[in-house]
């Protein structure tokens, strides 16, 4: 896939042959090309490129930040995945962050995207309400979900009285906490995606939908046959790139409970961030970031594997 | 009886399509509760923030909760940061992206296809990775609880060179060929003809910067610990820090911390749904 967006390159006129190692053109090529990527490449090697290599190297010693870097070979990274309790925990807690809220997310992302697609009017009012969330700090939007999951005046546990359904301590259960760091996320976070799938639903040529009716679909067949298929591309980014951000969740879990309670939601980034900021463990900080890393690229390659399967490409 | 049952159908499907609109604005509302909650806890008094049954307003209106929470900590200084951040990182991602994705797209050099594939491979590595080597070299240099930090180390991420790139490539090569007959430098040709041509992809990568860095939490966090170099997120961060409890006031705090984001979304609402509609990115 990355050959492919490479060589979709622009000029086809190819070099002929040369006076020496390098003729004239390409020393200006050259040169013209280093002015334009220089300030984007300087900034891009100093901030990306080398501090990714030094934090490959780093996590292989041990540094408390004040005095030097003690080597450890694969130490780090024996510890988290085989004898750290609270990192095989925090996995499960983003593992299962990652599965209940990326579900949640598409669905009602696809639900509200096939329901603004119905000719109404004022659609994209609608459209700009539900994205509202993404355009505000993560942080802002958590205190107020905080104070509504409060137990007993809290306005979801009023709700659910409603319907007699008991007292809820939510932040404070570790049954609920994390359940609830879900549904706040979906709350913000389902725009986005909404947002893709209308102009997905929207580029699909009315033809389709003519031709099917005459044959005799109904709308729920019309759906599955017709839309779905013709979205699998949309749904398979907005899923992949979902997941992915969702594994780096840190916002709401830092700020709505800090992890607690029982660490049922300390999610990997904040597993990350305690450890490299609160404990200054940076040796062991950078492999967590490695394994995060691991993960992403784990479930993203499963993701490709499988888009053969159920992504239909014309 | 046949204009009839077309009239009874008629205004049957108006009815349905009425109550369909009816219940779309419902779940709309429904969906801006948690916002419309905070500013109804805003103005309350202390003591009634929470109550059986809910109310919408309290007894009194207190206006001057929010002047009480401006006064606690320096949020027009928070607005600052976060807007000299948000803007100069906008404007730095746009130019330099712009003017590397050029050179990907158009200039033929020695190594370009490797070079490109590096900043491709570097996308799929979380910031994460690189926070604690970065942290480490804002320390060296002495840029803890500065504005470059803030805004350096963002600004030069593989994303928007893609995306500029990507998009250079769907111009047509006709254009720059008719500059380069007519004697046009390489920049200008960047700068007359392409440039212009790509102001959905520009303006995309311009609101999603800016968005990107206006919500940023965990970064600032790492490298910023005065009170006055803090931006917004951070700001009400430590609002929550210390008067977490009083909910009335934490609401204002949000609220004003909430209030600029609609105003921004309210100028750029338009090309923000347009801009993921159309290249199907944004950075997350």
């Amino acid at each position: 896939m990355a050959e492919n967006i490479v060589n979709s390159t622009g000029l086809a006129a190819k070099n002929n042959k040369k006076t020496g190692y390098w003729n004239k053109r390409e020393k200006t090529n050259l040169i013209t090309a280093i002015l334009f990527l220089l300030p984007n490449i300087i900034g891009f090697l100093a901030f990306t490129l080398i501090p990714v290599i030094v934090s490959f190297i780093i996590s292989f010693f041990d540094w408390e930040l004040v005095g030097d870097p003690v080597f450890a070979g694969l130490k780090n990274y024996y510890n988290l995945l085989f004898s750290d309790r609270l990192f095989l925990k925090v996995i499960l807690n983003t593992l299962y962050y990652v599965g209940s809220y990326v579900t949640l997310n598409v669905i009602i992302a696809m639900s509200l995207a096939l329901w603004l697609t119905r000719n109404l009017k004022g659609v994209l009012v609608f459209r700009s309400v539900f994205f509202l969330p993404q355009v505000m700090p993560i942080v802002a939007l958590a205190l107020i979900w905080k104070m509504m999951y409060l137990p007993k005046y809290g306005l979801i546990n009023l709700f659910l009285g409603l319907f007699g359904v008991p007292d809820i301590n939510w932040l404070f259960d570790p049954r609920f906490a994390m359940l609830g760091i879900v549904i706040t996320s979906g709350w913000m976070g389902f725009g986005y995606n909404m947002v893709i799938f209308i102009a997905g639903i929207k580029g699909i040529p009315q033809s389709m939908f003519e031709a099917a009716w005459i044959d005799g679909a109904n709308k729920w067949q019309c759906f599955w046959r017709i839309t779905l298929p013709l979205l699998s591309p949309s749904v398979f980014y907005a899923v992949v790139m979902t997941i992915i951000s969702s594994f780096q969740v840190f916002d709401q879990t830092m700020v709505m409970t800090g992890g607690s309670p029982a660490n049922s939601t300390n999610t990997i980034v904040l597993y990350l961030y305690q450890n490299g900021f609160q404990f200054f463990k940076m040796g062991y900080a950078s492999a967590i970031a490695w394994v995060l890393f691991a993960f992403i690229f784990v479930v993203t390659m499963i993701q490709m594997k499988l888009q053969k399967d159920w992504v239909y490409y014309e | 009886m046949e204009e009839k049952i077309k009239r009874e159908n008629y205004v049957r499907s108006r009815f349905f399509k009425s109550l369909e609109y009816v219940l779309l604005v419902f779940t709309s509302c429904v969906f801006l509760i948690p916002i419309v909650w905070m500013f109804s806890t805003s103005l309350k008094p202390n003591n009634e923030t929470m109550s059986i049954p809910p109310k919408l307003i309290g007894s009194t209106i207190e206006w001057g909760n929010y002047a009480k929470a401006w006064n606690f900590l320096p949020f027009g200084v928070f607005m600052k940061n976060s807007f000299i951040v948000a803007v100069t990182v906008t404007v730095l991602v746009v130019i330099t992206s712009s003017l590397a994705a050029y050179a990907f797209a158009r200039i033929q050099f020695k190594g370009r296809d490797t070079l490109f594939l590096m900043y491709l491979g570097t996308l799929m590595i979380p910031q994460q990775v690189t926070m604690i080597p970065l942290f480490i070299i804002m320390k060296k240099l002495g840029w803890v609880d500065t504005y470059q930090a803030l805004i350096l180390p963002v600004s030069f991420t593989a994303f928007g060179t893609f995306l500029m790139r990507q998009f250079f490539l769907t111009i047509p090569q006709e254009l720059e060929e008719a500059g380069r007959i007519d004697g046009c430098s390489p920049f200008g040709l960047y700068a007359r003809i392409i440039m212009p041509m790509s102001k959905p992809a520009l303006s995309t990568l311009a609101i999603f910067s800016f968005i990107g860095q206006w919500r940023n939490f965990l970064w600032p966090l790492i490298v910023i610990n005065k009170t006055d170099m803090k931006t917004l997120p951070l700001g009400i961060r430590m609002f929550q820090g210390q008067y977490g409890t009083e909910w009335n006031l934490l609401m204002c705090a949000t609220a004003i911390v909430i209030i600029p984001s609609i105003l921004i979304f309210i100028i750029l609402q338009k090309y923000l749904v347009e801009g993921i509609s159309l290249t199907g990115m944004g950075g997350r």
